[in-house]
């Protein structure tokens, strides 16, 4: 008697759960564009009104958001090459797993340069 | 619980292959390719942008002062230059689009009502068409080197008063 169809179901597991992630950090990043080519359209309104607006954001919990953001688009571009890989490489599917383990260490790594170097520029004294 | 209902896709599939027999083709026959190319132009698109991106945010964020750097100034500087308005210009197009297709996606998924659908594309749609009008023509008609009460603001790539 058939229990539960164990080992051939995609859901759950890396290949789900790396989905899930790509469009959370999908839509985050395009509503953060949303935003930033409105801000950025300032400099046509006038220079002191970009300056100004800009100087909002420098503050601690901006860096901090800052940080979150290049964080979704690092795990965002990581990942959509792996989706590339696992489309148009021959043994792509094969090593979805894995690559996905791959992708999770480059991010870490990255996020920690990155972080050190934004985060000290952002909240150290200036 | 009611039984489930297996509704086909909303997005328009291609059926043109004659491997399928015709009763289970679905209907409406070929919409054209428009599925296949948006899925080609998301991993086109996507390859470019990693590049793009990660060239902006490097020189924006992690090059010099970092993000204290960023001022009015800062953009005049770099919209001086033809190589970073293309830049800029490729890189809001790409965007623009990739992320648009992903929302359409999001949106085909998860609303089930045809009119909630159409609306929510349209909103879409709407935002999509005016920030990319917007933004293109911010980076075509800047002035980086504008004069304020008279006085020409300084910044080394403006011709001399």
């Amino acid at each position: 008697m058939p229990t539960k169809p164990a080992g051939t179901l995609y859901r759950g597991r890396e290949g789900m759960w790396s989905w899930v992630g790509h469009r959370i950090t999908g839509v985050v990043i395009f509503f953060f564009l949303l935003v930033h080519v409105l801000d950025t359209s300032l400099v046509r309104v006038s220079p002191e009104a970009y300056t100004a607006v800009i100087g909002a954001y420098k503050n601690p919990l901006m860096a901090l958001g800052e940080t979150g953001l290049v964080a979704a688009i690092v795990f965002h571009a990581f990942n959509g090459l792996r989706i590339i890989a696992v489309d148009f490489w021959k043994k792509g599917a094969k090593y979805q797993r894995q690559m996905l383990w791959t992708v999770l260490i480059l991010w870490v790594v990255v996020m920690v340069g990155f972080s050190i170097r934004h985060l000290s520029l952002a909240l150290g004294g200036h | 619980m009611s039984a489930t209902e297996i509704q086909s896709p909303r997005s328009a599939a291609k059926i043109g292959s004659n491997r399928i027999a015709p009763q289970y083709r679905r209907h409406g026959g070929s919409k054209g390719n428009f599925e296949m190319l948006a899925w080609l132009f998301m991993r086109l698109s996507g390859v470019v942008l990693v590049v793009l991106i990660f060239g902006h945010l490097a020189v924006n964020l992690l090059v010099g002062e970092g993000i204290h750097a960023i001022d009015f100034g800062f953009v005049a500087g770099k919209w001086a230059d033809p190589f970073w308005q293309i830049w800029d210009l490729a890189m809001l197009w790409l965007a623009m689009l990739h992320g648009t297709n992903g929302v359409r996606t999001i949106i085909n998924d998860y609303a089930e009502k045809d009119a909630t659908r159409l609306w929510l594309k349209i909103v879409l749609y709407a935002a999509t068409t005016a920030i990319i009008i917007l933004g293109t023509m911010v980076i075509f008609t800047f002035d980086p080197c504008p004069v304020v009460n008279g006085v020409q603001l300084p910044g080394g790539f403006c011709p001399a008063p």
